[in-house]
């Protein structure tokens, strides 16, 4: 584990532009970041930031749409753009998989789960039924289904949601690949449910060695699974670095919101609950120059208008480092100390570097491991 | 489920009870005499009102509606009148249950007159459903997948175009031109399967078939087009793209297979509709169905062989309705266990 490892995923300059009767819609607007086997990467936004979109475009779903998709997806050193249709299919489910928001919807009702998982793990691999039916219940089994043999047959909505993501979870990883895309993987689940989940996925993840992007919206699954966070807004990357960083010191205020809208369970009742002010802007009439200054409570503090002209750059943070972010502020970390810092939940951050201290040293033991093998 | 089942078959007996009540009402209410029509012109009235006791039409429209249920369910003899029976023995006919009626103008009963214009229907219809439900669901599915496309737009102006033109058009059309005019195909004329075996029979319906499916398959090829396009915005359809399936196999296994459901549903009954006669059709290609029987029996004050054929099509809608509801359960797993 000496050599520096290559980034099994890289995401280079991706732009998804909707060609629509009213103009162009751009959902995802020059993203770029890598990500390694081992690693998960926290993509962050509100609905209509481009989080979804550019994780489809990773597994090709935009093909056959009307999408114009530029830049370089790699792979594992394979520019997944430049694929045939045939050639990303065969990746599809075989190196990178996907599982979705909402496992009721995402699962074909009139199919047995058993059927779904069977299909996706025939499409990848020249077995029998039988075989793959073998493997289809070991997965089941490994997700934590008991009597897998038997709720094989059971058609999905036999299934508690808790399950039936798990079911989806079996079937994402019943190929073993490499990448594993989990859009907003607890959304739709009991939060008793959702904590399960996430335990799940990373236990598989260190199981398999896999690359996982986790998009979501709630801080606290990032909290919990992400080494990386990316922090996307109207289509762009507006601060990403190593997860502890970002959470204990991000730099750009829409950051800052996101923390100061997740609730304090525990804390005082007295506490607000500061909420974004405004709404996601519209992707195909994006704001002029910083496309977050109409909902930024800190735009003045910038001199002259430089929010409303110009696109602040993607640069390194004040603190160095991996962490980068898109703002205009000379002085992020005093006004956040002050300012910010006061309004978030304080159990928040502690759970942030609490969680993160206990994954690197998680990280280190499955490191350990693996240099032992 | 065998529960639903009965309790439905029930419910379908006493609204097929309710429609013969409904049937005779509307009969008797008409400002028409049936007995003075079925005396004729030159008729006097002595002359008549023997006619309408011979006919049974002197009785009050309940008690003529409780002898044709008691008929259906255990049998009559005609005529009706005991007198009549006992003056003419040698004309007494036994009709055995269920019995639906003699015909006031024919001289056989409704059994025998719908059981003969039946399977003329039943063909026509069968044939009609087989081209409509295949041709308008593939013409549907190419529509669907080549969304928003020459071909798809082609698709939906030229079903639209067609469903537009009435079946009366069409059939005199392909019987005009195409049978007479141009000899591009012999006038059909219908052929039990037992007088000319299934070429012939298939042969013959073609031309009628083709003209009751136009009436339909239009509106499945839209139909097919919305649910297709429909299915395929689906989450599963989505899991089935990104698990690596094939286009093909994304299409006809997921997408479609949730697309049938509905028109599953609207097959059954248009199926069920068509059964209760074609009268366009059959009167155009002069096929001896259901349909031409039932215009017959209005032109001519018919009671019994219009009551016959209104039972026999509410029949086929009752029970194409139980049957679509049990289909589903086959169809869709929710249904089943749920």
């Amino acid at each position: 584990m000496s050599t520096a490892p290559t980034p099994y995923l890289s995401v280079q300059d991706l732009k998804v532009h909707f060609p629509t009767a009213d103009g162009i819609v751009k959902a995802t607007d020059g993203l770029s970041f890598d990500l390694e086997r081992g690693k998960t990467l926290g993509i962050v936004g509100e609905s209509g930031s481009g989080k979804s979109v550019s994780s489809s475009t990773i597994l090709g779903l935009h093909r056959g749409s009307s999408a114009i998709v530029s830049g370089h997806i790699l792979l594992d050193g394979v520019d997944l753009l430049e694929l045939s249709n045939e050639d990303m299919r065969k990746m599809r489910g075989r190196d990178v998989s996907m599982i979705f928001q909402d496992p009721l919807s995402a699962m074909h009702p009139y199919y047995t789960v058993g059927n779904q998982l069977i299909e996706a793990y025939r499409v990848h691999n020249q077995v029998t039924k039988k075989e793959a039916r073998t493997r289809a219940i070991e997965m089941l089994d490994r997700v934590g289904i008991s009597n897998p043999d038997k709720r094989i047959s059971d058609y999905p909505h036999q299934f508690s949601g808790g399950m039936r993501q798990r079911a989806m979870i079996a079937m994402g990883l019943i190929n073993d690949p490499g990448l594993l895309i989990a859009d907003e993987p607890t959304t739709a689940l009991d939060v008793t449910v959702q904590a399960q989940i996430l335990d799940l996925l990373q236990d598989l993840q260190r199981e398999f060695n896999s690359a996982v992007m986790i998009i979501t919206h709630d801080l606290g699954v990032v909290a919990e699974m992400a080494d990386d966070v990316l922090v996307m807004y109207a289509g762009r990357a507006v601060e990403h670095g190593p997860c502890k960083e970002i959470l204990t010191h991000p730099e750009m205020p829409y950051t800052w919101g996101l923390l100061s809208s997740v609730p304090d369970v525990t804390g005082d009742t007295d506490a607000r609950l500061v909420p974004i002010p405004g709404s996601p802007p519209s992707l195909l009439n994006p704001p002029t120059g910083c496309a977050f200054h109409p909902r930024c409570l800190h735009r003045d503090k910038v001199p002259g208008d430089l929010c409303r002209t110009e696109l602040p750059p993607l640069v390194a943070g004040t603190r160095g480092g991996a962490h980068l972010k898109r703002c205009h502020l000379s002085d992020p970390d005093s006004i956040y100390e002050t300012e910010v810092l006061p309004e978030i939940a304080p159990d928040l951050v502690d759970d942030i570097l609490a969680d993160s201290a206990a994954d690197s040293a998680a990280d280190n033991a499955a490191d350990n491991a693996e240099g032992a093998r | 489920m065998l529960a639903y089942v009965i309790r439905r078959v029930f419910v379908g007996v006493a609204m097929l009870l309710a429609m013969s009540l409904v049937t005779f009402t509307l009969f008797f209410a008409s400002p028409v005499d049936p007995a003075q029509f079925a005396c004729g012109k030159n008729c006097s009235p002595v002359q008549r009102e023997q006619a309408r006791k011979a006919l049974g039409y002197d009785k009050s429209t309940i008690e003529q509606w409780s002898s044709f249920v008691k008929g259906v369910a255990v049998g009559r003899q005609f005529p009706a009148d005991p007198e009549l029976r006992k003056a003419a023995p040698e004309n007494v006919v036994d009709c055995d249950a269920p019995c639906f009626g003699y015909s006031t103008y024919s001289i056989k009963t409704v059994n025998e007159m719908v059981g003969e214009a039946m399977p003329v229907t039943f063909s026509i219809a069968l044939a009609a459903v087989i081209l409509w439900i295949f041709f308008g669901v593939l013409i549907g599915v190419l529509a669907a997948v080549t969304k928003g496309s020459f071909l798809d737009r082609g698709i939906v102006g030229t079903s639209l175009f067609l469903y537009a033109f009435p079946s009366f058009f069409i059939g005199t059309f392909l019987l005009t031109y195409i049978s007479i005019k141009w000899d591009l195909y012999p006038l059909p004329s219908y052929t039990s399967i037992a007088e000319g075996g299934v070429g012939a029979w298939a042969s013959n319906l073609l031309l009628p078939a083709v003209t009751l499916a136009m009436l339909y398959m239009a509106g499945y090829v839209r139909m097919t087009r919305a649910f297709v396009l429909e299915s395929q915005a689906e989450d599963y359809v989505r899991t089935a793209r990104a698990k690596g399936l094939a286009t093909r196999k994304v299409l006809f296994k997921h997408a479609l297979r949730a697309a049938l459901t509905p028109l599953v549903t609207m097959a059954g009954l248009d199926f069920a509709s068509v059964l209760g006669g074609a009268i366009i059709t059959e009167s155009i290609f002069n096929f001896n169905g259901l349909g031409k029987l039932a215009v017959s029996a209005n032109t001519n004050y018919d009671l019994p062989v219009l009551i016959g054929i209104v039972l026999i099509a509410g029949a086929f809608v009752i029970t194409a309705n139980i049957i679509v509801d049990i289909l589903y359960a086959f169809i869709d797993p929710r249904v089943r266990v749920g």
